[in-house]
């Protein structure tokens, strides 16, 4: 929330000084609307734009924190036709909706070759609807369990071995008396949770999600009732936030960084924010060396953990001047590995072409990159359907607080609800 | 003993037009003439989205699947009705408006008796009372969710509440959007009230005061009667208000934990879902909800808008 204060105030301040800047006459202006950072994406755009050799400039505008605040304002630009959006920064589980809607410009197969050479394949899979690529991967996102060494040691685990359970993970911080850090206010963020939880213990949310209104849901199954389980029993347990529910990325980490910091769930970033926290002052050192990470933890011993997925898509809006033209450079810039290492070095977020991981600046930056890699590899995307957002919002109504999921109810009370919310027959 | 005087009986319309001559005609000409463009730019910013939600809410419509819109006549109406999240945010709302109104009446009648009776720092008094009311909701909203927050809060180590997440729990969420709401809307209540109470004829009190009425009866039995009209106002425009409570919830809770009201329902279900005939249904229901209450106030309590100053 403050952070997202800080945004705001910087976005406020920096999009008229940008588009002020380069107020140089005729040149033909792109509009990029991006998901808030640490500059790095503004940093691209002026790069970008200098390589561009004149030809065009790109301004930034800022969207709000949230991803489905995010959404909120595309969507209600773009249902618009708002002809100012040329470029904008994409949560992946969204493409479908926007592509089906028509607001993306699709990619020839010859454009998408450039788009997709060298790139993981889970962002590839979440930027192309009906057989096309309607996204140029940029950066791709991944869950890692962070955890303190120390706290490990003393509950006697090991969260690197191959096997490592949410169950173990749970008991070793409730013997150690230390927190398990996770996102489970009613946001998307809990939702990543739950589907990685779904996937992880081999099941999935909805069957057929491409069918739009008329998919089914499928979390009624033993995975979402293992789902569920984890849910229960973290959510009762000492290891517990004392403020779970309302718990975004921010707060488990301020929580993890803490002295009741031993488990944490959360996207690669969290490293740098800890460093940097070092930097300022605000974290002692002994802090951050006592920090170690694994793969995201299984939910059955006998199944291979599939971590969330995230990321940026950057696609290009249909209605903007220079859908054909200068947009498809500009995209070809940023999406580029030396903008996307640029990026992963700058921001911190990791890139979306497997290339980038094997760089030894990154390597140096991001010790785990390998790990980052083999966990988007294995990953297990969010429903790809047009009717992504109901399914969301249906799933964290039913799952929400995390203390009220019951595994023998929640799950078959989500896939009561999702058939009826796609097909309008319900308020959520 | 009360003492409103009545208004002079206004002539009925019919009477009005067998006086009509060129004069008054011509007169009558020029003033629509004057007021068109507002009515006009009224019409154009009020009337055609209403009308237009109206029609909306009778189709199956997504704004992201804009190819499926489809007639359904008034099944949208039946699907909210008959939906136990609608009825919930209907009590939800309720609960917030009745206790916001009640307790700021009562505070801001006193606020009103503290601005109206004060001699010395009148200026100052009334600046401090008036202040929380200058303040942008959603910034009040922030102040009030961080005051409460656990981690930037310090509510908890004040009353050493410990852990207690005051936004994990429902009750505790409403507790603080009504003080949050109760904090920031007092002052408007008190500003019409104090209205009303600049209308109190003195020389009324002081008679009481001779006849040996106490304190408790002078107010109940004279200042209050002869406010009527400017309470039922200041009730209206607050009950109004607080049914169509938007940004305390949306900064605190974002309706979780049982905490939506009506306005974020329709938020939501239009906005976030798309799904606009679905959620201008809400909308419209929501309309006709503060009409109904409208309805009640001035038909019902007889509240007469032109008589604000309090008779």
């Amino acid at each position: 929330m403050r952070n997202s204060i800080r945004l705001l105030v910087a976005s406020t301040l920096l999009t008229p000084a940008l588009v002020a800047c380069g107020s140089s006459g005729g040149t033909p202006k792109l509009t990029w609307y991006i998901n808030p950072d640490n500059g790095g994406q503004v940093r691209l755009a002026q790069k970008c734009a200098a390589q561009s050799g004149g030809k065009f400039r790109i301004a930034t505008s800022i969207l709000p924190n949230d991803a489905t605040s995010q959404r909120e304002q595309l969507v209600r630009r773009l249902a618009a036709k708002d002809s100012s959006i040329d470029l904008m920064s994409l949560d992946p589980p969204f493409v479908a909706e926007f592509a089906n809607a028509g607001f993306l410009r699709p990619f020839s197969a010859e454009e998408a070759k450039g788009f997709t050479d060298g790139v993981l394949q889970a962002p590839i899979t979440n930027a192309t609807w009906k057989d096309q690529l309607v996204a140029a991967p940029f950066w791709a996102n991944t869950q890692l369990l962070w955890y303190r060494k120390s706290v490990a040691k003393e509950a006697g685990v090991d969260p690197t071995a191959a096997t490592f359970t949410w169950d173990q993970m749970i008991k070793a911080a409730v013997q150690t008396r230390r927190t398990v850090g996770e996102q489970g206010s009613k946001y998307e963020g809990y939702m990543v949770w739950i589907n990685a939880l779904v996937a992880s213990a081999g099941g999935s949310i909805l069957d057929d999600p491409q069918a739009g209104a008329d998919a089914k849901a499928a979390i009624d199954s033993p995975a979402g009732k293992d789902a569920a389980v984890v849910i229960r029993d973290l959510s009762r347990s000492r290891a517990a936030s004392p403020t779970l529910g309302t718990d975004t990325e921010e707060q488990a980490r301020a929580l993890f960084q803490s002295g009741r910091g031993g488990f944490m769930l959360n996207w690669p970033y969290v490293y740098g924010a800890a460093q940097a926290a070092v930097k300022s002052g605000d974290l002692p050192k002994s802090v951050v060396e006592d920090i170690a990470w694994a793969r995201y933890p299984r939910v059955r011993a006998d199944l291979p953990s599939k971590p969330p997925f995230g990321g940026i898509e950057l696609a290009i809006g249909n209605y903007g001047k220079y859908k054909d033209t200068f947009a498809l450079d500009a995209v070809r810039c940023i999406t580029s590995a030396e903008s996307q290492k640029a990026y992963m070095l700058d921001a911190g977020n990791p890139a979306a072409r497997g290339a980038v991981y094997d760089d030894p600046d990154v390597i140096k930056l991001f010790p785990m990159a390998a790990l980052i890699r083999s966990s988007i590899d294995a990953a297990g995307p969010r429903p790809i359907t047009p009717y992504y957002s109901d399914v969301s919002t249906s799933v964290q109504r039913e799952w929400y607080p995390p203390s009220s999921v019951n595994p023998d109810r929640t799950p078959a009370k989500t896939a009561a609800l999702i058939p009826k919310v796609l097909k309008d027959k319900v308020l959520l | 003993m009360t003492v409103t005087a009545e208004p002079a009986v206004e002539r009925s319309p019919k009477h009005r037009r067998a006086a009509t001559t060129d004069r008054v005609k011509a007169e009558n000409r020029l003033g629509l003439m004057l007021s068109a463009p507002a009515i006009i730019i009224m019409l154009l910013v009020t009337a055609y989205p209403l009308v237009n939600a109206v029609y909306l809410s009778l189709f199956s419509y997504r704004l992201t699947n804009p190819d499926q819109k489809k007639f359904i006549g008034l099944r949208n109406y039946v699907t909210v009705l008959k939906d136990s999240l609608w009825w919930q945010d209907v009590f939800t709302t309720l609960l917030i408006t009745v206790l916001t109104v009640g307790v700021e009446l009562v505070i801001g009648f006193a606020f009103a008796m503290v601005m109206h009776r004060i001699i010395f720092g009148r200026k100052t008094v009334r600046t401090a009372i008036l202040v929380p009311y200058g303040i942008v909701t959603v910034v009040s909203a922030y102040a009030w969710f961080y005051m409460f927050d656990l981690q930037s809060g310090f509510i908890n180590s004040w009353f050493g509440l410990g852990d207690f997440a005051w936004f994990s729990h429902t009750w505790s969420s409403l507790l603080v959007i009504i003080l949050s709401e109760i904090w920031k809307t007092t002052p408007f209540i008190a500003l019409l009230l104090l209205a009303g109470l600049a209308q109190v004829p003195e020389d009324i009190l002081e008679a009481a005061k001779v006849d040996g009425a106490s304190a408790w009866q002078r107010l109940w039995r004279v200042t209050i009667p002869n406010m009527k009209a400017a309470i039922l106002v200041a009730v209206l425009f607050r009950t109004l208000d607080a049914w169509r409570i938007f940004d305390n919830v949306f900064i605190m809770t974002k309706g979780a934990n049982k905490t939506e009201t009506l306005s974020f329902l329709t938020y939501r279900q239009t906005i976030t879902r798309t799904a606009i005939g679905l959620g201008d249904a809400v909308g419209v229901l929501l309309f006709l909800s503060v009409l109904l209450i409208a309805f009640i106030f001035i038909k019902g309590f007889k509240v007469d808008l032109s008589r604000v100053r309090g008779g």
